[in-house]
């Protein structure tokens, strides 16, 4: 079987251990961390989603990937999308959950709500299907891990403040995106609505569109093992 | 010599009462009358002039989406005052130079200032605070850099006089930098810098800079002075006390009661700084992963008086102020000890910012204030 690059989202990295055990089961996996959600203090010239979207490509080239697929959430998603416009030589499918980085609506519209803004409780019911279930816990986590959710706001905004969470241009450069796509999406993103993951699924040359019950903007942390199927099932077929 | 500089941060507290939760970012401008705006703006500006004929200088500020504080562009109270004005020195403290898209638009308003007023500009360089993030939609993870990125060509663009050069840097473009006027003081007029944290008194303190500290009380004042004279030292720069700025709140009457009430509504302005929902006090990257987990888990704000205890800062009295070395008030004699008694405390300073007007304070109280400052207490603050 080929190899998958999964590539992360933005926030709650630490959480989709289990959503990996069940796609690197048997599988050549390769989930790196971005850099900065690394521990490492990026390059100051290396800030923006173009950067990773080179570096992933260049992994794919060292790794002599032939036919991979890319999993992507959200921010991985965005990442994905740009590696496939420049080059899809090696990408023979991606699995994209709720993928963010295309700007569809008009200029005094948000296609995804204003995280660093909104008061702590209603960004983890825009991320969350079940907050209560599922959101860490500010007030019973620790210093450490308070500090660790700090730390990935901070390099979500250093790869993502302005324009915010898209590239204004990728919209126009979809078409080169010819590779058969999955666009899994959580039927309670209040991040990135579904109605959104649609409009975009219409934008990509090769897409079908799903919804993930139960499940907000990351379904491979809160329906690790239904997103998992989804993506495998993808995998087999596509 | 002391240097007393008189600050107001030009209030629209008419419309406190209609907004409970937040004063800031958010907030509806249908809540601002332009007519009560109007009689204010003069107001504030009437008594920033009577400044000049006091013996204080000047100080102005901005802020954004805030109905505590309308001075929105500091350089138009500025512009009228270096008109208005003979003899105050005029401080801006500051102009947010890396949550403006136009660095060399900020040299060429500090350097027409300059002119008009006839040499009597002080340039204020600022962060801005947290809250100032969401208005100019900056991005807080490169805040630093884009700020020293400003400072370093805002002070070339004042002091290149052989015709424009270029620039090319990570936040700014530019073909033709060519900055006219060039400014009246030379090289340029003096910088300040506002500090928060050791860490940023450092780096200031490697330029030599005047740092002011901004209501940092008995506590937290002597650490950002020290860091600055240490580095300043390494830098073999001979840091005077004439480098340091401390912000305070001043309310002097003819008796201790009314000194302390005037001090009392000044405090509103402390008070009201909290006011505002608790996201926008850490964008993401604006403070290091470690102070911004602390505001996450708990985004109160306390104070500390000289004793260590502490209080929040929206409930503080005008005693816990003074405990805290953040108000001085009373008679003009018992404000001269005070002052006397933490400029000692904190190693020693010869700029003393002074909100002498804010909140609900009325215009005459404020004139009042002014004045009897400036007659029975200035002579001997001057001295000190």
């Amino acid at each position: 079987m080929s190899l998958v690059l999964f590539l992360h989202g933005e926030h709650f990295t630490a959480m989709g251990g289990p959503f990996l055990d069940r796609l690197g089961a048997g599988r050549e996996l390769h989930a790196p961390l971005h850099p900065g959600y690394d521990g490492t203090a990026p390059d100051p010239g290396f800030r923006s989603v173009d950067d990773l979207a080179y570096r992933y490509l260049d992994l794919l080239e060292e790794l002599d990937a032939r036919d991979a697929t890319l999993v992507g959430a959200s921010l991985g998603g965005w990442i994905a999308l740009e590696m496939a416009v420049r080059d899809r030589s090696r990408i023979a499918r991606m699995a994209l959950l709720a993928p963010v980085g295309v700007k569809l609506s008009g200029r005094e519209e948000r296609d995804f709500a204003d995280l660093p803004f909104l008061p702590e409780a209603e960004a983890a019911r825009a991320l969350f299907h079940d907050p209560a279930g599922w959101a860490p816990d500010l007030a019973a986590l620790d210093e450490a891990g308070v500090e660790a959710l700090a730390l990935e706001r901070q390099w979500a905004a250093w790869y993502g403040w302005k324009p915010y969470m898209h590239n204004p241009v990728l919209a126009k450069w979809l078409h080169r995106a010819a590779v058969p796509t999955l666009l899994l999406w959580g039927g309670s993103d209040g991040f990135a609505a579904p109605d959104y993951g649609r409009r975009l699924a219409a934008c990509l040359p090769d897409a079908r569109f799903e919804l993930v019950p139960g499940a907000g903007h990351y379904p491979h942390i809160e329906r690790a093992d239904a997103t998992a199927d989804a993506v495998l099932a993808f995998m087999e077929n596509a | 010599m002391m240097q007393v500089w008189h600050f107001s941060e030009m209030a629209y507290h008419p419309g406190w009462e209609f907004l409970n939760e937040g004063l800031r970012n958010v907030i509806p401008s249908r809540v601002y009358d332009p007519e009560v705006g109007a009689d204010l703006y003069h107001r504030y500006l009437d008594e920033w002039a009577l400044c000049d004929r006091l013996g204080l200088n000047i100080m102005v500020n901005e802020h954004h989406a805030t109905a505590t504080c309308t001075t929105s562009v500091c350089t138009i109270p500025m512009a009228i005052l270096a008109r208005e004005t003979r003899k105050a020195r005029l401080l801006c403290l500051g102009m947010p130079i890396g949550n403006r898209m136009d660095a060399v638009r900020v040299a060429e308003e500090y350097a027409m200032l300059d002119v008009i007023s006839r040499g009597r500009v002080e340039m204020g360089f600022v962060k801005g605070a947290p809250f100032e993030i969401n208005p100019a939609n900056s991005n807080p993870a490169e805040l630093e850099e884009r700020f020293w990125e400003a400072h370093d060509l805002i002070v070339k663009a004042l002091t290149s006089h052989d015709g424009p050069f270029n620039w090319e840097g990570r936040h700014y473009h530019y073909r033709e930098v060519n900055v006219w006027p060039r400014p009246w003081q030379q090289p340029h007029p003096p910088i300040w810098m506002t500090v928060a944290s050791p860490g940023s008194a450092a780096r200031i303190g490697r330029k030599g800079y005047v740092i002011a500290a901004l209501n940092t009380g008995y506590i937290h004042t002597p650490v950002v002075y020290g860091a600055y004279r240490e580095s300043a030292a390494e830098a073999g720069i001979a840091a005077g006390p004439d480098r340091f700025a401390y912000l305070c709140i001043i309310g002097v009457g003819e008796t201790e009661a009314e000194g302390k009430r005037r001090a009392h509504q000044i405090l509103d302005y402390s008070r009201t700084t909290p006011r505002v929902q608790p996201q926008f006090f850490y964008p993401p990257g604006y403070s290091p992963a470690g102070p911004t987990a602390a505001m996450i888990r708990s985004p109160d704000r306390f104070i500390q008086r000289r004793d260590g205890s502490s209080f929040l800062m929206q409930d503080g009295t005008v005693e816990d102020f003074m405990a805290a070395g953040v108000a001085f008030a009373g008679t003009p004699a018992q404000v001269i000890e005070q002052v006397e008694e933490f400029a000692r405390a904190v190693g020693g300073f010869e700029h003393l910012l002074m909100m002498g007007q804010g909140g609900f304070i009325s215009h005459e109280d404020t004139v009042a204030n002014l004045t009897l400052f400036s007659e029975e207490a200035l002579p001997a603050i001057r001295g000190m």
